[in-house]
């Protein structure tokens, strides 16, 4: 398969997957959202050197594959461009902080390398719970959310139209890949000679359909205002969803877990 | 129901695209709007819902075609795209049902009511939770007509309805649309189609109205037909 219809494949499976039954599906996204912001501020918010306590957020995560069933290997696949850069992050830590904070079996554990591992755990746990939140909320009710916390509809709407055309470029970009390629049998990827007329000619491909769907959206009523789903309010259950997690996360943040049940063992 | 009034448009370049068009058209007429490619069939319909501007004067429902008319008038005309693609662009065929409503404040109950049936009424209620990039063209045909019937349109405009679709499903949007009750304007070259869809054909070619008249009087006319670069619909041939 294409590059381009892979990009395609991978943004329509993302919808595919937020419009899941699974329990966590049925929370409101406004929960979701909240639950989402929190966790990743939490865990942003531990020492660089805090990696026990830091380690107990992986439960979040962990939970939320678990419940919606969401394949690991699926956000491992979707994050591949994301993760590396992420893992990247910390990786020059070692170098500059080389005071011997443990000493495991012989081996010295420097701050650097301690600072670099929970600068990644960090990263690879704000991108899941992104991931998680983009997997279990459809855009539309993600947007209607951001209305209810009084983000500003245009803010709003610019995200909406901006997801919904990446997904017009994309296909008239494989439309025009795959009419190139049956007439340059053989040819990896686009010639550097035909860049400016192809990207010339996607640029009001794509101009031409996003009009005609405007124009669609306009017979329809649209007015400048999305019409979001009009979501119910929210239930007693989900304020126990989110303040359930945001207990966990707070309690995380303040009680070092690991260490507590290691001295249940260890005195 | 329509009275068009010498309307003319021309585009930018003086290119003049429509030549004072005049028609009227009561309530529930059926009618079919044919002609060469570049005659001004979609031009027409796009200045009849207001999608730009036009000389002259256009009345829908006795109110007259202008900025601050359009809201009520779209509320109440419905308008199939030719390519399905670019009218559906939410995720699914259900939430594609649901923007126009939404758009125009009716209440959720009525809305999954109202989608019930016209889903029922074309016969295809296991559309309704799928995704639009998920089905077939011929499916996506009858979704779209789906998607603005839900609006219960008094007039609905079609543009080129059965193109590209294989004889089967060309048949089910055939039977569709006669099974509607609304006032329509079919624009298409399949002008079999137009024979069995419609009772009132309007001629175009370069811009004006060429004949206005009984469908089987203008289909029927060889010589006229290849005036306008047409030909005979197949079964008359």
């Amino acid at each position: 398969m294409d590059r381009i219809d892979r990009a395609v494949n991978d943004l329509r499976e993302m919808d595919e997957l937020a419009s899941g039954d699974s329990p966590v599906h049925h929370f409101s996204a406004l929960a979701k959202l909240t639950v989402t912001v929190v966790y990743i501020l939490t865990a942003v918010s531990f020492s660089p050197y805090d990696a026990s306590g830091l380690l107990m957020m992986v439960f979040y995560p962990l939970m939320i594959f678990q419940i919606t069933g969401i394949p690991f290997r699926t956000y491992l696949y979707k994050m591949r461009f994301v993760l590396p850069l992420v893992l990247f992050v910390g990786l020059f830590n070692p170098l500059f902080d080389r005071r011997v904070m443990l000493v495991l079996g012989g081996l010295k554990i420097t701050g650097g390398m301690i600072s670099m591992f929970t600068l990644m755990i960090k990263g690879m746990f704000c991108l899941s719970a992104s991931f998680l939140l983009a997997a279990t909320v459809r855009i539309d009710d993600l947007c209607a959310a951001l209305r209810k916390i009084h983000m500003p509809d245009m803010i709003v709407t610019l995200l909406l139209l901006t997801y919904r055309y990446v997904s017009v470029l994309l296909d008239e970009a494989s439309i025009m890949n795959e009419a190139y390629h049956l007439r340059a049998p053989g040819q990896k990827g686009i010639h550097v000679s035909a860049w400016g007329s192809f990207f010339g000619q996607l640029l009001l491909r794509s101009f031409d359909r996003a009009q005609e769907l405007y124009e669609s959206m306009r017979l329809r009523g649209y007015r400048g205002e999305f019409p979001y789903a009009r979501a119910e309010k929210e239930k007693g259950r989900d304020f126990l969803y989110a303040a359930g997690w945001i207990l966990f996360f707070v309690l995380c943040r303040y009680v070092n877990i690991p260490v507590l049940l290691g001295r249940l063992f260890v005195r | 129901m329509i009275e068009v009034k010498n309307v003319s448009y021309s585009y930018d370049s003086g290119n003049e695209v429509l030549h004072d068009i005049s028609f009227t058209a009561g309530k529930g007429e059926r009618i079919g709007l044919i002609g060469a490619n570049g005659a001004g069939k979609s031009t027409l319909m796009k200045a009849m819902l207001g999608l730009i501007p036009f000389s002259g004067a256009i009345r829908l429902f006795g109110t007259e075609v202008r900025k601050d008319t359009l809201s009520e008038i779209r509320s109440r005309t419905g308008y199939v795209l030719q390519n399905s693609d670019h009218q559906m662009f939410m995720p699914k065929v259900y939430d594609d049902m649901m923007f126009a409503p939404r758009n125009y404040g009716l209440s959720e109950e009525e809305t999954e009511q109202r989608i019930d049936r016209v889903l029922k009424q074309l016969n295809i209620e296991d559309l309704k939770y799928r995704y639009n990039h998920k089905i077939s063209g011929g499916e996506k045909k009858m979704a779209s007509i789906a998607v603005i019937l839900v609006m219960e349109p008094e007039l609905i405009i079609m543009d080129e309805p059965t193109a590209s679709l294989d004889p089967r499903n060309r048949r089910k949007v055939i039977n569709a649309v006669n099974s509607l009750d609304a006032g329509r304007i079919i624009t298409s070259h399949d002008l079999d189609m137009i024979r069995e869809t419609c009772d009132r054909v309007i001629l175009l070619n370069e811009g004006r109205i060429e004949a206005d008249g009984k469908a089987p009087e203008i289909l029927s006319d060889k010589e006229l037909l290849e005036r306008c670069g047409l030909e005979l619909p197949l079964s008359m041939q």
